[in-house]
């Protein structure tokens, strides 16, 4: 059986700029995949790559969803074959109210009497937002937006969700209640890649995880094996595996993936 | 006193017209992002299509009126799809220019066709005539111009509050790539608003029209309108509505007490004043982005 969503090679240029440098990854139906990687690694780039929202991109490589070629496809098309995005850093739409924002995350939808049900899951996941339907986006909490984000992008009832950073300047508490509500929505049937810098909480949320470094992946494997690697824990959970003989961290790595 | 308040209802009535030009330039400014200078002369021609089908054709007026604002929506959709989208990645400047030539061609194109004879379109109702409102005069046609003016107002609020299509046109205003994740078609949301807009200035052309048609005849509504749209802050639709009738009004009043010779310089000590107290427009509004 092949996988729900297929990259196979695709590599991405910002003009000038080599971003994405040949990655595959494949993500089963029902699974959490989660990326892991630093600043500038390109994991924004993948999904956006995938969402066909860089234009002529990707410059090479192949991208199938379902069994469809999309790469090169509008992203008006690409969602309505079921997939749907939770950009970085929120992205409501500030002027529009809570329910215009939901209303607008099932625009592709024609069922009304289905989309208000979605729209009380959404308020039974998030239960703030229900206090707050009249009110435009722009003023909720930081919080707030990101779950009214993680919930517009559920109004398209997509079979694959893909999630750029949902714990981006959270509070523990919240990135905890986040991350329940992404193993929640994948366990009643969304398949999800998750984009994230939270090592530990996206290892122990997902089935299969990757690393990217410099646009390419460095390590790819099981979510519980990956959580022992010695290297994963110390560049992206801070775990030191050695104490540093002087007594200080050293800011250079011992190992380079590659 | 009674002067004054005379004065202020004329205000009023032209700024109107001015309102709706204003109106037609925030919907483009706020998706395609540029001050669009063609918005004159996309009412103009349309202006000039429905005189010609009641002069040439003899069609009565609300046929002629029906088929220029049908015909004002192809020719903003028209220009969006084969000009403006043509542009890729532009700027400001560049798209400032693309409307300015725009505006030269549809001018040139009046002009060339009708030439610059001054007419008036028939029209059932006169500027001449007026009633009595409360120890006020004001014309029939100012009442109709405002009475408009105000109907399509209120349909636009509806539109943008209540319709699916409304409200995709401000996501999509707000944030087109996000628009574009929810799966709306935002070049064509962005085409209608052309649309959209040159039919919200036709509207005004028409209710200019019975008092005179000539090729220039936009020039004044479309720059006070400008005004009015610069003064509410560009990206504010109540916001242009309320500047226009500022300078409307303010116009009036300054042709009425200091100069008429000068009026028409109002608007831009109006724009400067507003720019100096409040640089973003008196309806603008900023968000803090969370991070
Ligand atoms: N619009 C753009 N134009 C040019 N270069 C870009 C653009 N967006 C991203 N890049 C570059 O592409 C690379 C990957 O960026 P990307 O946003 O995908 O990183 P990321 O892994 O999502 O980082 P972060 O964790 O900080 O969000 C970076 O080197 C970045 O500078
Ligand atoms: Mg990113």
């Amino acid at each position: 059986m092949s996988a729900l969503l297929e990259i196979r090679n695709i590599e991405t240029w910002y003009d000038l700029v080599y971003a994405i440098r040949g990655v595959s990854l494949s993500v089963e139906e029902g699974t959490i995949t989660a990326i892991l990687g630093n600043n500038g690694a390109g994991k924004t780039t993948i999904l956006r790559t995938v969402m066909g929202l860089i234009t002529d991109q990707p410059d090479k490589g192949e991208i199938e969803f379902n069994g469809h070629r999309i790469d090169g496809m509008d992203t008006e098309k690409i969602v309505r074959l079921g997939i749907s995005c939770v950009p970085e850093g929120r992205e409501v739409f500030e002027e529009l109210t809570v329910r215009e924002n939901l209303m607008m995350g099932a625009y592709i939808r024609k069922d009304k009497k289905e989309i208000q049900k979605d729209v009380e899951r959404v308020f039974a996941y998030f239960p703030v937002l229900s206090d707050r339907v009249n009110q435009w986006a722009g003023f909720l909490s930081g919080g707030e937006q990101q779950m009214l984000a993680i919930g517009r992008a559920l109004m398209s009832r997509p079979r694959l969700l893909l999630l750029d950073e949902p714990s981006l300047g959270l509070s523990p508490l919240l990135v905890g209640e986040i991350f329940d509500i992404i193993g929640r929505i994948n366990r009643e049937g969304v398949t999800i890649l998750l984009v994230e810098q939270n090592a530990k909480k996206a290892l122990d949320v997902s089935d299969n995880a990757l690393i990217l470094e410099n646009g390419r992946f460095v390590l790819k494997g099981k979510s519980r094996d990956l959580m022992k690697d010695d290297n994963v824990k110390e560049f992206y959970m801070g775990v030191r595996s050695q104490a540093s003989v002087k007594g200080y961290q050293r800011w250079k790595r011992k190992k380079v993936w590659r | 006193m009674i002067d004054l308040m005379q004065m202020i209802i004329s205000g009023i009535a032209v700024g109107s017209s001015y309102a709706l030009m204003g109106l037609g330039m925030v919907l483009i400014y706020k998706s395609s992002a540029v001050p669009n200078f063609v918005q004159g002369e996309m009412a103009l021609l349309p202006v000039f299509i429905a005189y010609m089908i009641i002069d040439t054709y003899g069609y009565p007026v609300h046929v002629a009126f029906a088929g220029a604002l049908a015909f004002a929506v192809l020719l903003g959709c028209f220009l969006e799809f084969a000009i403006v989208r043509r542009a890729k990645e532009p700027n400001v400047i560049g798209l400032i220019i693309i409307t300015i030539g725009m505006e030269m061609a549809l001018l040139g194109l009046v002009s060339w066709k009708f030439g610059a004879d001054q007419r008036t379109m028939p029209f059932p109702i006169s500027s001449y005539d007026s009633v009595m409102v409360g120890g006020l005069y004001i014309s029939t046609l100012d009442l109709l111009t405002l009475t408009v003016a105000l109907v399509l107002m209120t349909g636009l609020f509806l539109f943008f509050r209540f319709t699916k299509f409304g409200v995709a046109m401000k996501a999509t205003q707000q944030n087109e790539a996000v628009a574009r994740l929810m799966g709306i078609r935002t070049r064509r949301v962005k085409m209608m608003t052309w649309g959209i807009s040159a039919m919200v200035g036709t509207v005004a052309g028409l209710l200019i029209a019975p008092t005179i048609i000539e090729p220039y005849m936009m020039w004044d509504p479309l720059l006070k309108g400008f005004a009015g749209a610069v003064v509410g802050g560009m990206t504010s639709l109540p916001g242009a509505v309320f500047g226009a009738y500022i300078v409307g009004i303010i116009e009036h009043l300054f042709g009425g007490y200091v100069s008429i010779e000068f009026k028409s310089v109002v608007a831009f000590a109006v724009i400067v004043i507003v720019l100096c107290v409040k640089p973003s427009g008196l309806f603008a509004r900023h968000y803090v982005k969370k991070v």
